[in-house]
């Protein structure tokens, strides 16, 4: 058994003996929906459903819409199975309740091997799902929202279908065998009597709720796995639509913020008399550094551009604090010399992997390094927060409201029934809005102007200075062959900050966590059979916020193994697809996404040579995240003047029953061009604590003119539904690498790719 | 002092200084917000608007710029070509998170007015400064060349 292991059985068991709740099954996630608020004209179903009189389906979305499509595609479970008519279906984000509770993020987050299906695991997913029911936190993230809802929102359909139907059945006092439901209409088929929804609520909400009602096959589906355009896709065109800065309350006041340049630095003294003399200026104030936020100074107004305005004109001194000197040079020598103090914490091993290298006829090493990143949403950091009688009401694009709330309540110092969180669309979440820094920060400064509601905004300045970042990490990585050229070994040892533990903090204030699967996911999990491997990481702490972003450990894991398979592949003397699938012959699912890449995008058949001296080149990547396994080709086109341009990328997912095609796509797309803004451009440093880029000007991200032709192939299957927003991210960095090793025979070992000018 | 404005064709007096960026008068004062604010440099392209057809950045163009121009903005937006590109943006998906689309659709829509019949490497020169971090690009070069070509074979 290995240590750790018999670390979490220990565990298991004592939380399992010693409290005795753990033989109560998980709790039920249908819900009554007593806590969802209706008009006049509308009835509760349960927990996810509200229908009016006038026909109206009213889904309740536990999930934030940030771009994914979430939205749409969890209102396609329960309308199926609800048999609704699709035009009648609208979308409300659900207040915060337990039913809304998100499990499968934190069994995901267990640091167990996708394949491992052994007592220890399971019993440990178990003990997580129901601790979870009883005391988790509603949020979006971790591509797992469909694995989450994929059940629970089709029984809420099926249950509230059960309850008209029964309705119907009482009304016309008929058997409920007799009655059917098509697109919103009830029907007795014996007199072909009809009802609408909404003529037979009324009736339907004062049954009992029932449980267990049969779901439907897949054959029986109508609305779920067909391409289904985005519900909100016109009031986003005509800028309708209510992001976060777009929510707008009579007599709101604006304020902005400028904190510590210095990351995690305070306010020593301000001057505000010249900021206060400009036009609506109404408050100057300091604010403190709420949930791993930096302190620093608000100015309240009478509209943004007079806040904006008003604190640029503070003169502030500020203190720096903990990062003061440092740069990202030196935390990179850091990391550097953490894979050289030990070997690490192994979070996989099978064999002996060192015993095996130390025999081994020849080795391949290879050190890779990413940077900091930041997420850069194109809508900026801001939170709205009315502070009255003792209430606090807050609208917030948000990934996670139920922390929203505590932090809003401890900031106030109220309880957490006293705060309200109404969630608007994201323009873009990417994992930043899963901190709440800002969202305390906005309560704090309304307090002081208790009675009228205030919007803080941040400017992209503040957004990207004052982010929490994409670990930078360091990887060494090193494999054996035999004398006869036969892979015998690989192994891997990571340095880099953890996010958990950074995140838990700032959540929770809780201690560091000793070991963090999302600092080797990708790596410790790698679908490949090796003769022997280990895959370590060493933690390291250092003072820069690191925080969960799209893709997460698989971010840079991923160009860490994809590359070096490469390179092993390349030792060789091997095809790369032809290497890959020499190793995944217990891997059928990944095989088949690797065979179906490579024919997609006519891997066997070989690159013109360009008689302009261009220079052409493919590159592939495999990996399994969030469940779904993800293969892509890339194709890069080198000129003679040294420039890279990635022409075209193809990729392949099998990401379970495609519940809704177009958003597969979508992310697909978008995760693609995600993972080239990294590859490409993205970076973040810092000098003497502070972060050097301030804006899109010197933060890069892709552009529409450098965006490769993008192919999507989604594998057919009938398998529960898995991650689909952040697994598209992770491939595409390794294989544009790789195909410019095709290209030029260089090997690009840091991010972003920069390949050495050329004579 | 006051300052009267022709936004989306109406005359409109607003309070703002006139330094104020137009973009914090559409949103600040006129409560317009569709038009967003990204960047504050004129390096996104989310607040782009008309004045007199012609697309700019709303976050560095001053109220006192604005002059006799006509404003425009997504709120406004209208006319055959708006309707294609709308029409065009919905049959191919384009819209993930939607915080850019105003601004796309405003660059998207200037650029079919001033050539109907874009070519690729016109679609870059014009689309290349609105950002969007979801990813939308492909769709959006797709859609605009599809509202071009419906505009086209509608006479």
């Amino acid at each position: 058994m290995k240590r750790r292991t018999f670390v979490i059985r220990g565990v298991l068991a004592a939380g399992a003996l010693g409290v005795g709740w753990a033989l109560l099954p998980p709790r039920g996630r249908m819900g009554d929906g007593s806590h969802i608020t209706t008009g006049g004209d509308e009835r509760v179903l349960n927990g996810w459903v509200k229908i009016g009189t006038d026909g109206s389906v009213t889904i309740m979305m536990a999930k934030s819409e940030m771009g994914q499509g979430i939205h749409t595609t969890l209102a396609m479970l329960l309308a199926d199975e609800l048999d609704a008519d699709w035009a009648s279906v609208r979308t409300e984000s659900a207040p915060i309740d337990a039913i809304y509770n998100n499990a499968p993020a934190i069994t995901a987050s267990l640091p167990f091997r996708p394949d491992d299906d052994g007592l220890v695991h399971r019993t440990a997913d178990w003990l997580v799902r129901k601790f979870v029911r009883e005391a988790g936190e509603m949020f979006t993230g971790g591509s797992t929202s469909m694995a989450d809802l994929w059940l629970p929102m089709r029984e809420a359909g099926a249950s509230a279908r059960a309850m008209l139907v029964a309705a119907a059945a009482a009304r016309w006092r008929v058997p409920v065998s007799d009655v059917t439901v098509e697109r919103g209409v009830v029907t007795d088929s014996g007199s072909n009597r009809r009802a609408a929804f909404g003529d037979l609520v009324v009736e339907a909400a004062q049954l009992d709720i029932p449980t267990g009602v049969p779901l439907k096959t897949p054959a029986q589906f109508r609305i779920i796995g067909r391409p289904t355009a985005r519900l909100e896709s016109a009031p986003k065109q005509r800028g309708t639509a209510t992001f976060g800065i777009d929510v707008q309350l009579p007599g709101m006041l604006h304020a902005s913020v400028v904190m510590c340049p210095t990351i995690g630095g305070g306010v020593t003294s301000f001057y505000a008399s010249a900021a206060l003399a400009l036009p609506g200026v109404k408050q100057i104030m300091k604010v403190a550094g709420w949930n791993g936020g930096t302190a620093g100074v608000a100015a309240i107004a009478d509209t943004p551009w007079h806040a904006m305005r008003a604190v640029r004109a503070v003169q502030v001194t500020w203190s720096d604090g903990a990062m003061a000197g440092v740069t990202s040079a030196a935390l990179m020598q850091q990391l550097t010399s953490a894979l050289g103090a030990d070997d690490g914490y192994a979070y996989h091993a099978d064999g002996d992997a060192a015993d095996q290298l130390a025999r081994s006829a020849r080795r391949v090493t290879a050190e890779y390094t990413v940077p900091y990143l930041a997420h850069a949403a194109m809508e900026p950091i801001n939170c709205t927060v009315l502070v009255k009688d003792g209430r606090a009401t807050v609208w917030a694009s948000t990934q996670i409201p139920s922390v929203a709330r505590s932090a809003v309540a401890r900031a106030l110092d109220f309880d957490s029934d006293d705060v309200e969180i109404r969630v608007q669309y994201l323009g873009g979440g990417f994992g930043r809005r899963l901190d709440v820094d800002f969202i305390a920060q906005a309560a704090a400064i309304a307090k002081a102007a208790e009675g009228t509601p205030v919007q803080v905004l941040w400017t992209r300045e503040e957004d990207l200075r004052h982010d929490f970042y994409r670990p930078a990490c360091v990887a060494r990585y090193t494999a054996g062959f035999d004398a006869g050229g036969t892979l015998t070994a690989w192994s891997s040892h990571s340095a880099s900050q953890s996010v958990v533990s950074n995140v838990m903090h700032r959540y929770f204030g809780l201690p560091d966590v000793p070991i963090d699967r999302s600092t080797v996911e990708g790596a410790f999990d790698q679908p490949y059979a090796f003769p022997a491997v280990r895959a370590a990481h060493t933690i390291v702490k250092l003072p820069v916020p690191v925080g969960y972003w799209r893709s997460v450990g698989y971010s840079h894991t991923t160009y860490f193994t994809e590359s070096f398979m490469d390179e092993v592949a390349a030792a060789a003397s091997q095809d790369p697809v032809t290497f890959r699938l020499s190793l995944l012959q217990e891997r059928p699912r990944h095989a088949a996404v690797l065979s179906r890449v490579a024919r997609l995008a006519n891997w066997t058949t070989p690159l013109p040579e360009r008689a302009d001296g261009v220079r052409m080149g493919r590159g592939v990547a495999l990996h399994e995240s969030y469940g779904s396994v993800t293969a892509q080709v890339a194709q890069v086109e080198i000129g003679r003047d040294g420039a890279m341009r990635v022409t075209r990328v193809w990729c392949v997912i099998d990401c379970g029953f495609p519940v809704n095609p177009t958003m597969i796509r979508q992310q697909v797309e978008g995760g693609i061009v995600f993972g080239l803004s990294a590859a490409l451009h993205g970076e973040i440093t810092i000098d003497n604590g502070r972060v050097v880029q301030g804006n899109y000007d010197t933060f890069q991200v892709l552009r529409l003119n450098e965006t490769p032709q993008i192919v999507v192939e989604i594998m057919p299957s009938t398998a529960h539904p898995t991650g689909v927003g952040e697994p598209p991210v992770p491939p595409v960095a390794p294989a544009v690498a790789n195909a410019i090793f095709a290209a030029t025979g260089q090997r690009l070992r840091s991010l972003p790719l920069r390949l050495p000018a050329t004579a | 002092m006051p300052t009267t404005i022709t936004i989306n064709g109406t005359p409109t007096t607003v309070q703002a200084e006139p330094d104020t960026p137009l973009l914090w008068v559409l949103r600040g004062e006129l409560h317009l917000t569709g038009t967003k604010f990204g960047c504050g440099i004129a390096a996104c392209g989310v607040c782009t608007v008309h004045l007199d057809g012609q697309p700019v950045r709303a976050c560095v163009t001053p109220l006192s710029a604005v002059g006799t121009r006509a404003v425009t903005t997504i709120e406004g937006l209208t006319g055959a070509d708006a309707d294609a590109l709308h029409a065009a943006w919905t049959a191919l998906d384009v819209v993930q998170c939607g915080y850019c689309q105003p601004g796309q659709l405003m660059s998207a829509c200037a650029l079919l007015r001033a050539n109907p019949t874009p070519s690729d490497a016109d679609i870059d020169a014009a689309m290349t400064g609105n950002l969007c971090r979801c990813g939308t690009y492909p769709r959006i070069r797709a859609a605009l060349r599809r509202a071009s070509a419906g505009l086209q074979a509608g006479g």
